[in-house]
């Protein structure tokens, strides 16, 4: 048992109350505690070391995300879903994105459905090594932070290559993604993934059987089973309670069902089940990302056009003299900052639907029927009209089920898109894990959540 | 079960309350009338052929600017809920008007709702009547008005609040 705090300490709220001198202390963790990653106040009741109550307070990061989405077009929300989860922005770009086409009723087209797969996978695998490596750090284990920083660091570097960013990527596009893969992603994927393996390797070997780190995480941070379940809480924390719930497997979307992988799932629910959970997570989407990068249709992309390609300024000079026969399928060499939009690369990844995808840039340039094409997509009071209706479209986020739910009155603005933020529930139990637990156990457990606050507050 | 299977247990269920079903998109959705709300709930967690254990996601929809419900009653609130042991989804929602928004809690069923509710009673000061705590949950105090509702302006200015004393 704690000893009661000492009447001569009680300089805070309620001193002198003649209660004794026995009375809890209260004590505000946050908003910004040097501790926690992510800016969330904790009102805790503690008597002695122990956590007697404790009231968990969210908001601080509150950008209106939903009241944002409804005052542009459906394509102008992606940039903001990026900002929902700024480590793993490419699985809320596709989510938003797909739970719109499901809106449409339009369907992507194949090679896109597995550059969705291995694009959200390696995002997962960032979220989970900065959840792992952050909460390692701040039971003291910087190495383990330093290791895991630097295999993101080589994943960041090919979402930069792919993406052109590294974290508002902006990515996804309703109807496909902005361009395809680049050139020799395929082999940078094989090195970044070395790269990780070993660091995962090396943390393991530091961290699993730690004696250290095990006595910090073990028994640490219990929910249950039932209430796990009662708080909606899905991903990793779920599965470390012994269900084995993951929406890639429940109910397959893109190119999950083609791949084989395995759901890992601890029993214990406590914070050493977490993270077993998240480190057999990685390597499992590794798998994913492999496997579905070496089924992937139309292969790699070919820039030796065997057309003639041709400068993008005489192919627009033409096309003002009238020179339009055929002019349609000459290839052009476009801007660098263009690469992977051209046609044939476009073909690919987009779903076929004038009404929905902006058409490639040759098409844009060189005939008024793309240009109008174009404009009628991008011009207020036009743009993408899914008919009216809703639609509920979930994925596997980092953190557990990232839900989009989008409402469309008929016009080219959502009517109200509604995100379903994986970490809120988790934060809604946060209590439940740390009462009646020592103040200090609150560090490993509020890493172990991994919080995110741009979903959370959105 | 499949989507159409569900809604037609819940129509023999609660018959009358069932204000309209759809599956649009293949979202089987089932509206019902606001005093039958928590039973049917209640009816969808414990039923073992319905099974639905997770309360997924709960939010609502001002459809005072949408076609055709400029008049009718102004809130939809949606549930989302999830069955683990079934593999399948249902949505929930329920009307209410603007003068009467209130919708009778289901925190007694999961405790998630806690959170849910206070975000939809800050977002859209849609009552929920037997919460325990209904405070806003991702605004400050002090906040005036509900920022999700169709009739809050996206510019408006917030008077500026002190330190609490």
């Amino acid at each position: 048992m704690a000893e009661p705090v000492r009447r001569d300490f009680m300089l805070g709220e309620g001193a002198g109350t003649g209660s004794g001198g026995q009375q809890n202390l209260h004590v505000g963790v946050g908003p910004a505690h040097p501790a926690m990653h992510g800016i969330i106040r904790i009102q805790t009741e503690i008597d002695g070391e122990f956590i007697r109550k404790a009231d968990v307070e969210i908001g601080y990061l509150h950008r209106a995300f939903e009241k944002d989405c409804e005052v542009g077009g459906y394509n102008n929300a992606i940039p903001y879903t990026d900002r929902l989860n700024y480590v793993s922005p490419l699985i809320n770009n596709f989510a938003y994105a797909a739970a719109v086409e499901k809106l449409l009723g339009i369907e992507v087209t194949e090679r896109c459905t597995f550059i969705r797969t291995v694009m959200s996978e390696i995002s997962r695998v960032c979220d989970h090594l900065t959840c792992v490596g952050a909460s390692a750090m701040e039971l003291g284990a910087f190495t383990v932070f330093l290791y895991m920083i630097k295999a993101r660091e080589y994943l960041w570097e090919l979402v930069e290559d792919v993406t052109g960013a590294r974290l508002t990527i902006s990515y996804g596009r309703v109807g496909g993604v902005k361009a395809d893969l680049p050139d020799g992603f395929a082999a940078k994927m094989t090195t970044a993934f070395k790269e990780t393996r070993e660091v995962l390797d090396e943390v393991h070997r530091l961290l699993t059987g730690n004696r250290i780190f095990m006595d910090r995480m073990v028994g640490v941070g219990v929910l249950s089973r039932e209430e796990t379940i009662g708080y909606a809480i899905t991903g990793p924390l779920l599965r470390a309670a012994g269900v084995g719930y993951d929406v890639r497997r429940a109910q397959p979307h893109w190119a999950y069902d083609r791949v084989q992988w395995e759901v890992p799932t601890q029993k214990d629910g406590d914070n050493y089940s977490r993270y077993l959970v998240r480190m057999a997570e990685m390597e499992q989407s590794m798998r994913i990302a492999e496997q579905a990068l070496a089924m992937m249709p139309g292969g790699p992309i070919n820039v030796d056009f065997e057309g003639r390609p041709i400068d993008p300024a005489a192919y627009v000079d033409q096309g003002k003299q009238g020179k339009t026969e055929g002019l349609l399928l000459v290839p052009i060499t476009l801007s660098p900052n263009l690469q992977g939009q051209n046609r044939a690369a476009w073909n690919q990844v987009n779903a076929h639907d004038k009404r929905v995808v902006l058409p490639p840039k040759e098409t844009t340039y060189g005939s008024i029927e793309g240009l109008m094409n174009h404009f009628m997509l991008i011009m207020e009071g036009y743009g993408i009209r899914p008919p009216l209706g809703e639609a509920y479209f979930a994925t596997e986020g980092a953190n557990g089920e990232l839900g989009f739910y989008v409402v469309s009155d008929g016009t080219d603005r959502p009517y109200r898109v509604r995100c379903r933020p994986p970490c809120l529930p988790p934060l809604a139990a946060l209590h439940r894990m740390i009462e009646g637990e020592q103040i200090a156990d609150l560090i490993p457990t509020f890493g172990s959540v991994n919080m995110i606050g741009g979903e959370l507050d959105r | 079960m499949q989507g159409g299977q569900i809604l037609q247990r819940l129509r023999d269920r609660f018959g009358g309350a069932v204000v309209d079903t759809h599956e649009h998109r293949g979202d089987a959705t089932l509206v019902v009338d606001r005093g039958t709300l928590v039973d049917a709930l209640r009816f969808c967690r414990d039923e073992p052929t319905l099974g639905f254990d997770v309360l997924m996601d709960l939010t609502a929809v001002d459809y005072q600017r949408y076609p055709g419900r400029e008049d009718g009653p102004r809130f939809d609130v949606v549930y989302h809920l999830y069955s683990l042991a079934q593999n399948h989804r249902v949505r929930v929602k329920v009307r209410v008007d603007e003068d009467d928004a209130a919708v009778p809690t289901a925190v007694d069923l999961w405790p998630i709702a806690n959170w849910f509710e206070r975000e939809v009673w800050d977002m859209f000061g849609v009552h929920f009547s037997g919460h325990p705590d209904l405070r806003r949950l991702l605004m400050y105090e002090e906040f005036v008005g509900h920022a999700l509702r169709k009739d809050y302006p996206i510019n408006r200015r917030q008077p500026l609040i002190g330190p609490k004393q």
